[in-house]
């Protein structure tokens, strides 16, 4: 989230779209309550169904799945034309006054420099104009053709609500309805807040999803302000922590990228990761890369880390190909991955295509998972009849079950979706042989060392030399790792503006990231968690709930990344001058010395308002992006098909068959083989989660296996009807991957959709049934979904696919 | 919320005066059905609590789970689909006893003190005592309390009596992460209730109403209905009463019937002991 959970309740409008919050998020769903009751907020909920969420709605819509950037470009040509933005913001805090080079094009779908034998951009064109010092030139007036304002006119001008209802299947009026709720937030003193989760990010197109609503929250001056932004809720606890964290294949701790093939040495890696600014006088914070990333290999490496050998930087692996979760499993099935480390994860039910899941681990020469439970994974090999229908005895792969600790068996802190890292203590003991899974990383990290040691071996270097120094190597305790992650002094570090003082003090805890050093001086495992773990302690185990202004930022409350900050771009809740936006929401503004108000301003506390510092200072040019090059699929999001699509052809390009779905999400040929076609499967299926369970896991717990306890599909009426289906009958969903029966829930709440003069109809199909726990065995759902993910992230498109239904 | 007694002021087929040396706050239960997102927390923290475990059942293509209240399910999530003029709604309630003023099961209940109703309006069923003759069942004008089959003793809702006696809110309330179900004295529930309806006016809900039906007297669980014109809507009666024949079975009238009914049925043994001589039960084949 760039604001919180609790700054919800600021809001004047929530609108919800790509997510279903009612549902899997009831806790947090309580400050949306209470900006209705309190604040007289109205909730708009844009969803492929009638949700729990829209039960509690003012208004809702149903939209087709995946066509929400058709949607949401509709709102944004309803806000330029009709003048219903925040101009001064727009002005001042965007790069819509930018000058684009005047050879980027759009035409048909595709931007220029496409490839179409790569399924990819060359995006040389993307780019500002530049002056002969290097930075953007802007037209301030918006009027110049080339300047992105401009652009963005143009490109979405195609966007008429018509277009909208013959794509989306949301009628006129109604889109017009909620377009009006939503340009009321176009005056300074109200806001609009942005929720979502995986209904936006699970598309091929997910990233640009998220990206239009920024460009509707950016019209709207609602970025930085409270109640406003673009609020990702997460999906698992603490998954924003695994992100954090790095714990993805292209990352590294902080979202530092993962070093390339291409950067051989710390030099280039370091060149090549820090940005120079692209206006005069801008922050650019992250060319303080060097410190951050050098301070890692401190943390990883010790003593061993010297800036003659680069800190270490050879020792870490460097990507020659992405391996997200799709490629893992294409490289299993390809039988070029052997084995399978699975920790926390439940591939087999979380995974799209069962199937070729099944097909890769059935390859493996041994798989261990690490889990507090008996999963589907774990059991991939047995036979449980048409639910897994497999032959044990023509699978080789080794598994090993290594059980460990719940939450509640250990402490630690666990990230929010609101970027709060919350310290939580052990409740009780694991039961039988369990153990938390740092002793479980622990031991077999010493094992291997001790082999690489004796035995040696190819690149043993970053075994060998990890540094290690836990007072119980076997059992790193989670506050040793927490200080870790904050990071200490291995120097005393002076102050460059008082000379004779020290910032800190060799061997001491380190109050800020401000405080690193890119000289080997500093150690610091998650640059973004410093200040969470300092000389006064544990930050996240603080439990102070006061709210002194009344606005929700709770700052003695846990710990916020970055910096304690509880709203991002909060710099951007004030007006160039440095004067709150909205006077009814102080949250940050300039005193005349300095920055102060509610929160930790996102900006050098220092800079007054008349050097013009941009408040987005993650970015060289220091105002946010409408236009952003850094997309795979182009710098505007642009409607296209999902990978499996009801239709013929995209409307918005129907003579472009390279612009049908994603001209640059990655497809494999095994996965494009099992693409299924609407001749053969008519309907749109879309996977989602209920209250009641959370994902695989609640399914082990008997009240939740008794308020929830069997696989069911939800169907319309209609469809229903046509196909002879009644309440409670066993039916069977097929998709080009495989096929699942369940019970049928007809309903009222999924209508059919008018789409390019065709009917469509959606089929709701819930994830959480398997074939372990205490529910009634049900089917895998990605038994149906297919292998495809987002052209930026490679998030699985598990929201909009092709299915058929029949009467079992 | 202070300790509160439980003095007890009515007790099933009792002749009874309850205890007055103190005075108990009458309480409630307010559903705000306008801020209930269905998410069965509160049916889960009545399991919980009750230490009650149903079996897992099936789903017969509805999210009503399980499909009814039964010996293990004192509360109970039903949605239902509704095309109403202000568009199609997903009605979802919580539905539990109502702890009526003049509840029906305590009125129709034959066995002295398996029903009983605390100075601060709680009906509560003290299972000991039942004898699972299952009037309570059909005195109900709610088709709340439910028959165990294995026990034959009646169960439902006692708006967590035992916490509440202490000063703890009932578990559902404790529970509900949206704030939908308060408790408190009755009049500031229903104070706080008649608040709600200004926001729900202003949103649409122009017959939006408090539930809290005279016919039974009033009730210690009331609900904010944004289709308050529509109760049934919502699986509630529109004008719940107890039924005139339980009045009946309570009263003096009946009493005397009964009374009379035990004598001439005395009368017809004796008759027919002097005119066949004793009963004889035929021996049974093995």
């Amino acid at each position: 989230m760039t604001n919180n959970w609790v700054d919800i309740k600021n809001a004047d409008v929530v609108f919800v779209m790509g997510g279903n919050p009612a549902e899997a998020h009831p806790c947090g769903f309580k400050w949306v309550i209470e900006a209705k009751i309190k604040n007289k907020a109205r909730l708009v909920v844009v969803d492929p169904r009638f949700t729990r969420t829209a039960a509690v709605a003012d208004v809702f819509a149903q939209i087709r799945p995946g066509a929400d950037i058709a949607f949401l470009g509709g709102v944004i040509r309803y806000l330029v034309e009709n003048d219903k933005i925040q101009r001064e913001y727009v002005k001042a805090y965007t790069n819509a006054p930018f000058l684009v080079r005047e050879d980027y094009g759009f035409q048909d779908g595709l931007f220029a420099g496409y490839d179409a034998g790569k399924r990819a951009y060359d995006k040389a064109t993307w780019a500002y104009q530049l002056d002969k010092e290097g930075f953007a030139k802007v037209d301030p007036t918006m009027q110049d053709p080339h300047c992105v304002y401009q652009l963005m006119r143009k490109h979405y001008s195609r966007y008429t609500p018509e277009m909208v209802e013959g794509v989306t299947g949301v009628k006129k009026e109604k889109f017009l309805q909620i377009c009006e709720i939503v340009a009321a937030t176009a005056p300074a003193n109200k806001v609009m807040t942005s929720l979502y989760a995986l209904g936006w990010t699970q598309h091929t197109t997910g990233a640009e999803m998220i990206r239009a609503m920024a460009m509707i929250q950016l019209l709207l001056g609602n970025m930085g302000m409270p109640g406003g932004g673009v609020n990702a809720l997460r999906g698992h606890s603490n998954i924003q922590g695994l992100t954090d964290l790095g714990v993805m294949s292209h990352l590294l701790p902080g979202y530092i990228g993962l070093p390339l093939e291409a950067e051989p040495d710390l030099k280039t890696f370091l060149e090549k990761r820090t940005p120079k600014p692209l206006r005069p006088g801008q922050m650019n914070f992250v060319q303080n890369t060097p410190k951050w990333f050098v301070s890692l290999l401190k943390a990883w490496y010790g003593k061993a880390a010297t800036k003659e050998n680069d800190f270490g930087y050879d020792w870490l692996p460097k990507n020659d190909k992405p391996y997200d979760i799709l490629a893992a499993f294409e490289l299993m099935a390809q039988g070029k991955m052997n084995g399978y480390f699975c920790q926390g994860f439940n591939p087999l039910a979380s995974v799209p295509d069962k199937a070729k899941l099944t097909a890769g681990l059935s390859r493996l020469k041994f798989l261990v998972t690490i889990d507090p439970l008996a999963t589907e994974t774990a059991s991939f090999w047995k036979n449980v009849g048409e639910l897994n229908d497999v032959d044990p005895s023509k699978i080789q792969t080794e598994v090993f079950r290594l059980p460990s600790t719940c939450f509640a068996e250990e402490e630690g802190s666990l990230v929010n979706s609101g970027r709060w890292l919350q310290w939580h203590w052990k409740g009780g003991e694991p039961p039988g042989e369990a153990r938390n899974d740092v002793d479980i990383m622990a031991a077999l990290y010493l094992k291997v060392r001790e082999l690489y040691a004796k035995e040696g071996g190819t690149v043993p270097e970053p075994i060998l030399n990890l540094a290690w120094d836990y007072v119980q190597p076997h059992r790193p305790s989670a506050a040793e790792l927490a200080r870790e992650f904050n990071g200490r002094a291995l120097a005393d570090i002076p102050d460059p503006k008082e000379p004779g003082k020290f910032l800190a003090r060799e061997g001491e805890q380190l109050a800020t990231f401000l405080h690193l050093q890119a000289d080997g001086t500093t150690a610091s495992g998650n640059w973004i968690f410093c200040g969470s773990w300092t000389q006064a302690g544990n930050q996240m185990a603080r439990r102070d709930a006061s709210d002194p202004t009344g606005l929700g930022a709770t700052g003695s409350w846990a710990w916020s990344w970055p910096a304690n900050r509880r709203i991002l771009y909060n710099r951007a809740s004030a007006d160039p001058a440095g004067k709150p936006w909205d006077p009814g929401r102080r949250y940050l503004f300039w005193n005349g010395k300095k920055w102060a108000g509610a929160d930790i301003p996102d900006m050098r506390p220092d800079a007054a308002p008349d050097q013009d510092v941009g408040p987005f200072i993650m970015n060289p040019e220091g105002v946010a992006r409408f236009f952003a090059p850094l997309m795979a699929e182009g710098p505007f999001p642009e409607h296209y098909e999902p990978f499996e699509s009801p239709l013929e052809s995209n409307p918005f390009a129907p003579k472009e068959s390279r612009a049908y779905w994603n001209p640059a999400a990655r497809v494999y040929p095994d996965d494009l083989a099992k693409r299924g076609a609407a001749r053969e499967f008519p309907y749109v299926g879309t996977t989602y989660r209920l209250t009641e369970h959370f994902h695989f896991w609640t399914k082990h717990t008997r009240i939740a296996a008794v308020l929830q306890p069997e696989m069911f599909v939800e169907i319309g009426e209609g469809l229903a009807q046509e196909k002879g289906i009644r309440q409670g009958d066993l039916v069977v969903v097929r998709s080009k991957r495989g096929q699942i029966k369940a019970k049928a829930l007809v309903t009222k709440r999924i209508q059919p959709l008018q789409i390019q003069g065709k009917t469509v109809h959606t089929v709701g199909i819930p994830i959480h049934w398997g074939f372990e726990g205490l529910t009634k065995a049900g089917p895998i759902a990605n038994t149906l979904t297919p292998s495809v993910g987002d052209a930026n992230i490679q998030t699985p498109e598990f929201k909009a696919f092709l299915v058929d239904v029949q009467k079992a | 919320m202070a300790l509160q007694s439980l003095d007890i002021r009515n007790r099933s087929a009792s002749t009874f005066e309850g205890p007055s040396a103190r005075q108990a706050l009458e309480v409630a239960k307010l559903i705000d059905v306008s801020r209930c997102i269905g998410c069965k927390a509160c049916q889960s923290a009545c399991m919980e609590w009750n230490d009650l475990r149903g079996a897992v059942g099936v789903n017969d293509g509805l999210y009503t789970n399980p499909a009814d209240l039964d010996d293990q399910t004192w509360t109970l999530m039903r949605f239902y689909e509704e095309n109403l003029p202000t568009g199609l709604q997903w009605l979802i309630l919580k539905d539990g006893c109502l702890h009526c003023a003049e509840p029906g099961c305590l009125k129709s209940c034959p066995s002295p003190g398996a029903i009983v109703q605390y100075a601060n309006g709680i009906v509560d069923f003290h299972e000991e005592s039942c004898i699972g003759c299952g009037y309570c069942i059909s005195g109900c004008p709610f088709n709340i309390p439910r028959l165990r089959k294995e026990d034959s003793k009646v169960y439902k809702c006692t708006l967590c009596s035992d916490r509440v006696s202490v000063g703890l809110e009932p578990a559902c309330v404790k529970t509900c992460p949206t704030g939908a179900i308060h408790f408190g004295s009755k009049a500031d529930m229903l104070f706080q209730a008649q608040g709600r309806l200004a926001d729900l006016a202003d949103r649409g809900f122009k017959n939006a109403a408090v539930y809290d039906p005279k016919g039974v007297g009033g009730t210690h669980v009331v609900y904010v209905l944004p289709h308050g014109d529509h109760p049934e809507k919502y699986g509630l009666p529109r004008r719940p009463s107890v039924s005139p024949l339980v009045a009946l079975w309570r009263s003096g009238f009946a009493r005397t019937a009964g009374v009379v009914t035990m004598v001439g049925v005395a009368v017809a043994g004796i008759l027919h002991y002097m005119r066949h001589g004793p009963l004889e039960v035929p021996e049974e084949k093995e």
